[in-house]
């Protein structure tokens, strides 16, 4: 199964202590477990532009969604074989400590007839 | 032409045929196909047929092995019918369950059920941790549990959880959903997980069992606790050979413990008896026997792996010293706050400082309570009505009854059951 980790960060977290970001060992652990599918940070939500489609008119927003203090830093799809696992990987990233990492199941739309 | 005797007969072998190995079916079905709805309804089938067919054509020789045949048949059936909408996944389920003959044979071919250990991989056990997983709300592995580990009819919960029956069905169709679309696995977890997983399945089988044991409404609630101890005994047997034996079995002892009082608890007007003025002969002398040999067991295991005592083994340490006690008077407080202060080290919490403020003032007296009691920190406890109802009973104690009176409103405004309500009214009136 295919799971997007939302790497979100969080004011209330603990401070970050670069000392204690093992970012690059996380990367190299997925890389040889071959799990990892794709990756990257995201610029900070000041930069987003939210798209919204009413009425056939196309209307731009600066900024995110909404208006929340904790915020989507990067992503990471993973290709594991259960929730078990996807919670394992996710828990060793540095962001579950310094930020929190939500694990959301993709669902292919190959999937929906039966669902 | 059957008689009544051996419809009688057939009920009575089923029941207990069920109670042994209907979990055992349900987790096998469940493993083989998939599908958690369609191995409770094979298993339901089944125990339908057997009612029939047994008064009929005798009892069988081995009612387990019949059920296992009988549910298995009722689950091709289902997937057959179904066939043409499935997928491959169903044909693989059908294929899969014509194998399950060859499991039934091994273990239940003998005349008896395998005497050794059952391993890790026990369908059982993988369908506790199923049903207790922390990625499923709170609700939901309490409704799983019921429906699936205990094998309560859908209304029986609903009544039980005080909500309508279509709204508990719902609940448990989106927990077998969600078991489903976030992938989470059918299976005991690995080593490293098992600790706080096994943390995860005593939590809800201590609340299923306080659900039962506090409830108000006693006659729908009480097979609850009994449930509750049943289950547990069943994982302590599972998870014997594991480091989480010493933990299980505390929390079995704990029950036990607690339950050996329920006759006692509530007087003949359904009012709340505490502890100290309770009937001690009205407490069950076996059910307690059962307490000492389990937290015996409990310390065996953990002398084995030489790890520290945990929270529900040090509460039944507790509990321990209630029960084994001749009178109230005669109880060893002073041992009982020693262990409270064990707890409050492993598991911190306001509730478990409150009780070790108890336990203290009974030894040295009500003042050394009220210290304690002072030093809490109030805000997260404020809204509990047994902090109150405990400072005004160390004040009522104390000879500062005046000072009582106000904390045992406040505690009778906060109080969530009947009977407590009763009793903080008493309380009041006899002071007033």
């Amino acid at each position: 199964m295919q799971y997007l980790l939302f790497i979100i960060g969080d004011p209330a977290a603990p401070a970050y202590v670069p000392e204690e970001d093992n970012i690059e060992e996380w990367v190299q652990e997925v890389d040889r477990r071959g799990i990892g599918r794709v990756g990257d940070r995201l610029r900070p939500p000041a930069d987003a532009t939210t798209v919204t489609v009413r009425d056939g008119r196309t209307i731009l927003t600066a900024g995110p969604f909404a208006e929340t203090a904790e915020w989507i830093a990067g992503f990471d799809l993973i290709d594991v074989d259960s929730l078990d696992e996807a919670v394992e990987i996710a828990a060793k990233h540095p962001m579950a400590r310094f930020g929190r990492v939500e694990v959301r199941p993709t669902w292919p739309f190959e999937e929906t007839a039966e669902r | 032409m059957t008689s009544g005797r051996e419809e009688v007969e057939a009920g009575a072998l089923l029941a207990s045929t069920l109670a042994a190995e209907r979990l055992r079916i349900v987790a096998t079905l469940i493993r083989r196909t998939g599908d958690w709805e369609l191995a409770e309804d094979a298993v339901q089938e089944a125990a339908a047929r057997a009612l029939t067919a047994w008064p009929r054509l005798g009892m069988p020789e081995n009612p387990g092995a019949w059920l296992t045949t009988a549910a298995r048949n009722a689950a091709v059936d289902a997937l057959r019918r179904a066939a043409s909408e499935r997928t491959t996944a169903g044909r693989a389920a059908v294929e899969s369950l014509v194998d399950l003959e060859e499991d039934r044979a091994r273990a239940l071919g003998a005349s008896d059920p395998p005497s050794a250990p059952p391993g890790l991989d026990d369908d059982r056990l993988r369908l506790i941790f199923t049903c207790c997983h922390p990625a499923l709300p709170l609700e939901a592995r309490i409704a799983l549990t019921l429906r699936t580990v205990v094998g309560f009819e859908v209304g029986e919960i609903a009544r039980a959880f005080l909500v309508a029956e279509p709204a508990m069905q719902k609940r448990l169709v989106r927990a077998r959903a969600r078991i489903r679309d976030a992938g989470i696995p059918y299976r005991v977890p690995r080593e490293h997980q098992l600790a706080e997983r096994t943390e995860a399945v005593l939590a809800v089988l201590y609340l299923l069992f306080t659900e039962g044991y506090s409830g108000g409404e006693e006659l729908v609630r009480v097979p609850l606790a009994a449930e509750a101890i049943r289950s547990t005994e069943l994982l302590a047997a599972l998870l014997a050979e594991t480091p989480q034996a010493p933990e299980v079995l505390g929390l079995l002892a704990l029950m036990r413990f607690q339950h050996s009082r329920a006759a006692a608890r509530l007087d003949a007007a359904g009012d709340l008896v505490l502890l100290e003025d309770q009937d001690r002969e009205r407490w069950d002398a076996a059910l307690i026997g059962t307490g000492v040999a389990a937290l015996a067991a409990s310390e065996a295991a953990r002398r084995r792996l030489g790890a520290p005592a945990g929270p529900y083994r040090l509460q039944a340490e507790i509990a321990s010293v209630h029960a084994t006690a001749p009178s109230a008077s005669s109880t060893d407080h002073a041992r009982i706050a020693a262990l409270y202060a064990r707890l409050a080290r492993v598991q911190p919490s306001p509730v478990v400082e409150l009780n070790r403020a108890v336990a203290v003032a009974l030894a040295e007296g009500p003042e050394a309570g009220l210290v304690i009691l002072d030093a809490l920190d109030g805000e997260r406890i404020e809204r509990h009505h047994l902090l109150h109802a405990a400072r005004a009973d160390l004040l009522r104690r104390a000879g500062r009854p005046a000072e009582a009176l106000p904390h045992y409103r406040r505690a009778l405004e906060l109080a969530p059951s009947e009977p407590e309500r009763r009793f903080l009214e008493r309380r009041i009136r006899t002071l007033s």
